[in-house]
Parts: C-alpha cells; sequence; structure tokens
C-alpha cells in the first residue's frame, strides 16, 4: 500500500463516518430543525471528505499516469464539492424558513424569537 | 457595459475549468476555445442583467477575491471541522438545548448576509430560519443555547463562533 492509498482510505474513512453520523442524528433527532443540523452540517462535511479522496487519487494518477482525463474527474470532483457546499446551506435555510412560515414550530425550545418577531 | 464583462469572463472561465484536459494548447483544445468564446459572449449578452443585478462592483477587487480564496478553505474550513465534531457528539449523546435566537449581524451589504447566513448554517450547531430585512437580524436555530442566552433579546455574531471570528472576516470581503 502506497502513502497516496493510506491518504485516500483516510479520507473515505472520515467521509462515510461522518455521512453515517448524518443518517443516525436525522433517526433520533426529535423535530425537523434539529434534524436539519444533522443532515447539512454532517453530510457536507462527509461528501468533501469523500470527494477528497476522489481528488488526491484522481492527481495521484494524472501525475504518474499523465493523462489528461483524470485531471478532468479532479476537476469536476472539486467543482461538485464547490456546489454542494453552497446549496446545501442554502436549501437548508430554504426548508427552515419554510417550515416555520408553515407554522411548524421547534417543539422542544427554550426560547422562539422568531414567533415573537411575528415576521 | 462592466456588467457584460464581468459575466462574459465569469462564463469562460467556468468553461474553461469545465473542459480542462481536452487538448494540446495549454489544457485545451482549440475547437473548446473557440466555442467558449462564443458562448462566452451569448451568456453575457442574455445574463448580465440578472447576473450584477446589486451593481455593485466591490467583488472585483483583487484583494476581495485573494481573501475569499483564503476564507473557504482556513478560518471557514476550521470551524466546519469543530462543528462536526459538535454535531456528532450531540447526535451520539443527545445532549441538546436547542432554541431560535436573534442574532445582530452588524453586516448592511446583500452578499455579505448570503455569506454570514451560509456560513452560521455550516458551523457550530446552528441553522439560519429568518432575517430581519429592515435590521439586517438573522434568526438562529441554535442547538445547544448557552444558559443563560435564552433572555438576551439579541446576540452578538462573533458570539457564535468560538474559534475563528468569521464575521470580522466575511465583513473584509464583502464589506
Amino acid at each position: 500500500m502506497t502513502v497516496i492509498e493510506i491518504i485516500v482510505y483516510i479520507c473515505l474513512a472520515i467521509g462515510v463516518v461522518f455521512n453515517t453520523l448524518g443518517v443516525i442524528g436525522l433517526l433520533r433527532f426529535p423535530d425537523l430543525y434539529t434534524r436539519m443540523h444533522a443532515t447539512t452540517k454532517a453530510t457536507t462535511f462527509g461528501s468533501i471528505f469523500t470527494s477528497l479522496a476522489v481528488i488526491v487519487y484522481a492527481l495521484y494518477l494524472f501525475l504518474t499516469v499523465n493523462d489528461s482525463q483524470y485531471l478532468t474527474l479532479a476537476i469536476h470532483a472539486f467543482l461538485a464539492v464547490a456546489c454542494l457546499v453552497f446549496t446545501n446551506a442554502v436549501s437548508a435555510h430554504a426548508i427552515a424558513r419554510a417550515a416555520h412560515r408553515s407554522g411548524i414550530m421547534p417543539s422542544p425550545a427554550v426560547v422562539d424569537r422568531l414567533a415573537e418577531a411575528k415576521l | 457595459m462592466i456588467a457584460f464583462i464581468v459575466t462574459a469572463c465569469a462564463a469562460f472561465l467556468m468553461y474553461l475549468i469545465l473542459t480542462a484536459g481536452s487538448g494540446t494548447i495549454g489544457f485545451w483544445s482549440l475547437s473548446e476555445l473557440v466555442m467558449g468564446t462564443l458562448l462566452a459572449l451569448l451568456t453575457g449578452l442574455v445574463a448580465r442583467k440578472s447576473l450584477c443585478r446589486s451593481e455593485s462592483y466591490r467583488l472585483l477587487s483583487p484583494v476581495r477575491l485573494l481573501l475569499l480564496l483564503v476564507y473557504v478553505p482556513v478560518p471557514f474550513f476550521i470551524e466546519l471541522t469543530k462543528a462536526n465534531l459538535d454535531v456528532a457528539y450531540r447526535v451520539i449523546t443527545m445532549n441538546i438545548r436547542p432554541g431560535i435566537v436573534r442574532v445582530h449581524s452588524g453586516l448592511k451589504t446583500d452578499f455579505g448576509i448570503f455569506m454570514l447566513a451560509n456560513s452560521i448554517t455550516l458551523t457550530p450547531g446552528t441553522l439560519s430560519v429568518g432575517i430581519d430585512e429592515e435590521t439586517n437580524d438573522l434568526f438562529i436555530h441554535n442547538i445547544n443555547v448557552g444558559v443563560g442566552d435564552e433572555k438576551k433579546k439579541i446576540i452578538e455574531s462573533t458570539e457564535l463562533f468560538s474559534l475563528v471570528n468569521l464575521p470580522a472576516w466575511i465583513r473584509r470581503i464583502a464589506e
């Protein structure tokens, strides 16, 4: 096993562990808003690391085999990560706002300033 | 005119990134370069109004672009890592104290608010739910409201981040 392979395996392991934690959080948390925490943060972090594994391995192949299709693969994986980070945050905000506007209140909550503000 | 140039350049750059590795001129083939130029000009003509709607070109300054490129992989990634360890801990122990608090952002531009809201969504136990468009305050769902914070009317945005002062970074980039 080369150093590159070890790095790839570590990245994949971190990614899969955090994606799994996201799924467990989705099942265990009590209401919509706390579930959004698990699905946005943990899956973003997990997907960043699984894609990082692809990028590292593709760059390694590009530098050793010198075939430009691997460069394309690395760049496309990087673009996928960039899009994922932005769309995950924006869509999480959209879902949370839509839920609050349609009357789903955070059910165990110590404080709700948005409901008091009445926007 | 400047909107057209900016949009066309951004579209051309995107085309170059997507087709890298297609030929021998640099990483591109001649046909891709010609086609990319044509498509970029067309995109600039069609989309200049919707892409440069705010008509402020502050982000074109190279210092701000450089800061943005540093911001994402270093301070933002540090907070992202911490956020994930925090959520992992709460998933396992279910030690939560959720609530929606009002956060004073202190930012004025749309892009600044956009960056702060997105950074907040992806960092420590916080999720942006709403915006007060008159005062630019954000409403944040916090998975673990600090003891005593539920009595405060408003919280400063710097209190949300413990390791790096992300709002200061965003202010430097966007305003």
